[in-house]
């Protein structure tokens, strides 16, 4: 065991890439349940953006055209569970696990030919002199487009339910959604266009899994990320900069463990891997007495009856 | 334009149908998906559906119909009994190795005896260890309010890291040349699950049926099934009914666990075998749909379990005859859930064409 | 100004079963106050659902100024200058007050000055309302103003309101007139919609009147009696409930001090509660809504379980029992809101009677229902209260409001309880189905049952009730009784005047 193999900067610098697909996927499902929908197909979400991300990414050879089809095939995907819910009515409890159990088939299905192969790199941020400080170097200049695309992404969600008229009816949609018809804003438009923007949100979660974070293909990767995404959004109390706080912590804590793996601690590797999920566990229980930032349509269908 | 309008009352005959639709539109889609594939799709859906149980070798298949779908019904009986109360346990995957776990090491502990009581004492700590494991997100719930989907699925990913660690460390075979996975239990005439091997019939069978009846007649004749229902339907008018949502919560949930717990167990000690890595192959969350499928109801979903049965079985053929990637029966499962809850909707509403924008 | 705003000719609207509005044509005056008239379900919210432009007419045509006018949604009727104040509020609780103004408005300015415009306002028309506040925390009545302003924000020339008064004390009434007069002298038009007579007497300038979706007729209110209005509006002679004289019997359910929060996170915490009902009585409790009547009813029915001594039945402490340990001992209740309360929407009637008949009825043996009584109970009630159903097997929900209610009070009375409190028992309820809930009421309370009828109609309350008390923000007026008792008095009553301020006086 050598603790002093772990190195406190590029530990952070690590942190921060092993929370950016969780901040993305959650800051995505945030404004999905903002109005009112309770989209559980997350993870499915994700995966099917990570394998879309990676084949687009090896066929072209640009990396960010991968993280482009990434969104897209998130966001076609959940537009499944869109017509499921908003359209045919169906339970979003039934729906969003349906989406996660075919995102799982599907991707297992797209990703076939590509196990082994190794994604077109993404070039980091390169900033002369800054980037090359020592210790902020690294943390704050070093990293690819896409983890400050996310922080980017956390201030704009901020500042649209905050400020804008969108983010209002959007807010007025996730807490009565029936006083939101009767004002004559249009339910079903709000909540679909906020299902397509989380799924895309969780696409490009998912690609940043596969073309940055491992970077490789393998079934099954995000290994519950996208369910910690949804645990991440009640932890935050449905506010944007408290997803970012969570996601910071939970990569702090996975990073930690596979530092604490690599460096062959006297805990058991089993144990160590299961850890970020029993810490879930554990923030769930102590955020749970708190729910007054819960949309009060949160999970109920909606149909104009007259 | 399509308008929906809510029918006075859900449509009996359409809700005792749909499922049959599913199918037959799933069998489409999935047929163009083969053929998307490569694959000849009308051979790939004979393959999957017909070959195994009325195939040249059918006599080989047809057990198998049995041994999948056991814990596939027990499951989703458990799982259905939740689901009827709007409470979602969907970590059956894990109280399923959970069981597995604790039965197997309940029996290993005592190896090699011949005693009688070795099986049934697995079958008990079977049962128990889903239990508890499904008594977590219970015990949460009711006395924090947290959320039993994501805590019950957390604990998917803990169950399977300890079933690593089991099947490393403290279960590994003392005689197995440092191979991962525990002594073979099918081979211990005094613990293992089969009745008889060559007709696929073990005790998880049994244990089926029985779950099937029981649940048919707690649903139908007794006042807890009706409060489940009640609860489900109208969680305000069950309190007002002096349902006790606690006492719902931890029966619910409790049963979901246990019955998954005993699936592991039954499957472990006997189609199974041992306790290695690669144990559980998904049973936990094809229940679901095997649930959602079955309309909730014990009967459709011995129906639906044997469906899904067919589908692995048929899927492993397809496979190994014609090339078919075994992740395209994840997909075709996954189809089926979504065409049953999207022609859900006709149960409830009928749809109408409206000229839009009359006068 | 003068000439017609807005006129209707031969709306038309059918839903699955009913027909809404059946060619009903009017005008409405620029400047007048038009009253709306009807009982529940004639088709009043409907027709005002066509002018917002919520929903579309089958046929029929609407001219506004003379130009054609037939508003696709909502924001194309506020935008020509209809405003609608609705009867069951369109606003969120978790929104501040401007948040819930600016969703009403089409182009509202910042949220700066949207502010200083609500204050100027709300001190315009006698309506104080603070911008920042969370509505969630607000009362009925101040829920109502921010509905108001948010209409008036846009200047309208019509305004739309839909039963305003139903939410609103005595005194908060004349409050809203004053504004409502004002309104008319500034030159905006106001389509009231009402069933109380009297109010639209003093009010309305005009009055149609709506009869199972037709019009029936028009009148000037104020050279009209409320006789002929109410003759009119129900089409023929109602029939009254009888009251037997009685002398008091002994005292059955006493509530002592009764304090509990509300399970609701906006709802309203009882305070110190305490009040006798004697075998015989009916103790009517009126009081705006959102008062503290349903967190009332569950401390009662033992939704809300509380401490033991707080309630006891015949010097028995049950204030820790829950619903069933109630029945058993004869305490029964019937909740407002029929559907998912009171009963189970999707399931059958005769699921339904078992719902809260399976104690008394004797609908179990060890836990296993026996379903051949509990239809025979289902029957039972069907018969004995005319509900008007295919049979037991129909769904609750497709039931009509008036024979669900029906079914539910029923429920409740054949099992013969020594203490039966109900909440709105003839909410949304047509009037002869109305008469009857009250009847059976009355018979049961002759009986010898002791009865708690919570309303927000006073009227019906004056007809039934032996004692009337009042409750307000979760404090229970000084019980009084019934008879002798002014409108005045009662509007104090209810809007929390201190009890026993009105004791010494």
């Amino acid at each position: 065991m050598d603790l002093s193999a772990i190195n406190p900067v590029l530990l952070v610098a690590s942190l921060m890439v092993a929370a950016t697909p969780l901040l993305l996927a959650a800051i995505g499902e945030l404004v999905v349940e903002r109005s009112g929908v309770l989209n559980l197909g997350v993870e499915g979400m994700m995966i099917t953006g990570a394998i879309a991300g990676f084949a687009v990414s090896v066929e072209t050879g640009s990396p960010y055209v991968g993280v482009l089809a990434a969104a897209v095939a998130g966001a076609a995907l959940s537009f499944l569970f869109a017509f499921l819910t908003q359209f045919a009515l169906a339970n979003q409890v039934a729906s969003g696990l349906a989406l996660t159990l075919f995102g799982l088939g599907l991707s297992a299905l797209m990703g076939q030919g590509y196990v082994g192969i190794r994604p077109p790199a993404m070039t980091r941020l390169d900033i002369p002199v800054l980037s090359d400080l020592p210790v902020v170097g690294p943390i704050l200049f070093g990293h690819d487009p896409i983890l400050y695309f996310g922080l980017l992404l956390t201030a704009a969600v901020w500042a649209f339910l905050k400020f804008t008229r969108g983010g209002l009816i959007l807010r007025a949609v996730g807490e009565n959604h029936d006083a939101a018809h009767a004002l004559g804003y249009s339910v079903i438009r709000v909540r679909v266009l906020a299902i397509l923007f989380g799924g895309a949100c969780a696409g490009v979660g998912g690609a940043y899994i596969s073309l940055i974070r491992v970077p490789q293909w393998t079934e099954g990767m995000t290994a519950g990320i996208g369910w910690i995404a949804l645990a991440l959004v009640v932890f935050a109390s449905w506010k944007p900069w408290r997803v970012l706080l969570g996601a910071y912590l939970f990569g702090g804590i996975n990073v930690l463990q596979l530092n604490l793996q690599a460096a062959g601690v006297a805990i058991p590797v089993e144990y160590l891997a299961m850890s970020p999920y029993l810490i879930t566990i554990l923030v769930l229980v102590i955020m749970s007495a708190d729910k007054s930032g819960a949309p009060a349509s949160l999970g109920r269908s909606f149909h104009a009856s007259q | 334009m399509i308008v929906l309008e809510k029918r006075p009352e859900p449509s009996r005959l359409l809700s005792m149908s749909t499922p049959v639709f599913a199918v037959i539109v799933t069998m489409i889609a999935g047929g163009l998906l083969f053929a998307a594939l490569g694959k000849n799709p009308f051979e790939a859906i004979r393959t999957i559906f017909w070959d195994p149980l009325f195939g040249e070798y059918a006599f080989y298949y047809r057990p198998q119909l049995l041994v999948k779908g056991a814990p596939l019904v027990l499951i989703a009986i458990g799982l259905s009994l939740g689901f009827r109360a709007g409470i979602w346990n969907i970590g059956a995957e894990g109280q399923y190795i959970m069981g597995a776990i604790c039965g197997a090491a309940a029996g290993l502990a005592l190896y090699p005896s011949e005693s009688v009581l070795i099986f049934p004492l697995m079958v008990l700590a079977g049962a128990l260890g889903g239990w508890i494991w499904a008594m977590i997100p219970a015990l949460l719930k009711v006395k924090f309010g947290t959320n039993e989907i994501l805590v019950s699925l957390m604990l998917v990913y803990v169950a399977e890291q300890l079933l690593a660690s089991m099947s490393l460390g403290l279960l590994k075979n003392p005689q197995g040349f440092g191979f991962p996975g525990s002594r073979n239990i099918a081979e211990w005439e005094a613990a293992n699950s089969w009745i008889a091997q060559d007709y696929g019939m073990h005790w998880g069978v049994v244990a089926a049926m029985i779950a099937v009846i029981m649940a048919y007649v707690l649903l139908n004749k007794h006042i807890l099934g009706f409060n489940i229902r009640l609860t489900g339907e109208a969680r305000r008018a069950a309190r007002f009914a002096g349902v006790n949502p606690t006492r719902l919560i931890l029966f619910c949930l409790g049963t979901s666990g246990m019955l998954a717990g005993l699936a592991g167990l039954f499957e472990v000690a006997g189609p199974s075998g041992q306790v290695s890595i690669d144990f559980n192959v998904g049973y936990g969350f094809t229940a679901i749909i095997v649930a959602f499928l079955g309309r909730l109801h014990p009967v459709g979903i011995l129906l639906a379990g044997l469906l899904m049965a067919l589908t692995y079985i048929g899927g492993d053929i397809a496979e190994s005859q014609m090339g078919l990637p075994a992740s395209a029966i994840q997909v075709f499962q996954g189809m089926l859930l979504f065409f049953l809850l999207a022609l859900d909707l006709l149960t409830n509403y009928r749809v109408k064409l409206a000229m839009k924008g009359t006068a | 100004m003068t000439g017609t705003l807005l006129s209707i000719r031969g709306l038309t609207k059918a839903y699955p079963g009913v027909v809404a509005n059946d060619s009903v044509s009017f005008d409405i005056q620029e400047g007048e106050v038009h009253a709306l008239l009807g009982e529940n379900g004639a088709g009043k919210s409907t027709l005002v659902k066509m002018i917002y432009g919520l929903v579309k007419p089958d046929s029929g045509t609407m001219t506004w100024r003379g130009g054609e006018f037939a508003p696709p949604e909502p924001r194309a009727a506020r935008a020509t200058g209809v405003a609608m104040v609705f009867q069951h509020f369109s606003l969120f609780d978790a929104l501040n007050v401007a948040e819930n103004v600016a969703l009403g408005m089409e182009n509202p300015p910042s949220m700066r000055d949207l502010a200083a415009q609500i204050r100027s306002v709300s001190e315009n028309y006698g309506l104080p309302l603070d911008p920042d506040r969370i509505v969630g925390d607000l009362s009925a009545g101040e829920r109502q103003r921010v509905e108001i302003i948010r209409c008036l924000l846009q200047d309208p020339k019509l305004l739309i309101m839909d039963e305003p008064t139903s939410v609103l004390t005595p005194q908060e009434v004349e409050i809203l007139f004053k504004t409502l007069n004002k309104l008319k002298s500034e030159g905006t038009a106001i389509l009231y919609i009402s069933h109380k007579l009297e109010e639209i007497r003093t009010l309305c300038d005009h009055a149609t009147i709506l009869r199972l979706g037709k019009n029936v007729g028009t009148c000037i209110p104020s050279e009209t009696t409320a006789r002929q209005m109410a003759e009119m509006m129900v089409g023929d002679t109602l029939h009254t409930p009888t009251r037997s004289a009685k002398e008091e019997g002994a005292p059955v359910l006493r509530v002592n001090d009764l304090s509990l929060s509300s399970a609701n996170p906006f709802g309203t915490r009882l305070k110190n509660i305490s009040f006798t009902v004697h075998a015989g009585e009916i103790l009517g409790l009126g009081g705006v809504a959102g008062n503290g009547q349903d967190e009332l009813l569950a401390a009662l029915s033992g939704e809300a379980p509380t401490e033991a001594e707080t309630i006891t039945v015949n010097d028995k402490p049950v204030g820790h029992f829950g619903p069933n340990e109630r029945r058993e001992l004869g305490i029964l209740a019937a909740p407002e809101e029929r559907l998912g309360h009171a009963a189970a929407p999707d399931m059958s009637l005769t699921e339904n009677a078992l719902l809260t008949g399976a104690i008394r009825e004797k609908l179990m043996n060890n836990g296993f229902v026996d379903w051949n009584a509990t239809t025979k109970f289902a029957e039972r009630i069907i018969s004995a209260f005319d509900v008007r159903t295919p049979g037991p097997t129909s769904a609750a929900r497709s039931l009509s409001g008036g024979n669900l209610q029906k079914f539910v009070i029923g429920r409740e009375v054949l099992q013969n309880p020594q203490v039966l409190v109900v909440n709105q028992p003839t909410w949304g309820v047509d009037a002869a189905a109305a008469a009857s809930i009250r009847q059976a009421l009355l018979d049961l309370a002759a009986e010898g049952a002791a009865l708690v009828v919570i309303s927000q109609d006073l009227d019906e309350l004056m007809e039934i009730a032996d004692h009337f008390g009042a409750l307000n923000e979760g404090r229970l007026s000084e019980i009084r009784p019934a008879l002798g008792l002014t409108i005045d008095e009662i509007g104090l009553m209810m809007g929390g005047a201190d009890a026993s301020e009105g004791a010494a006086a």
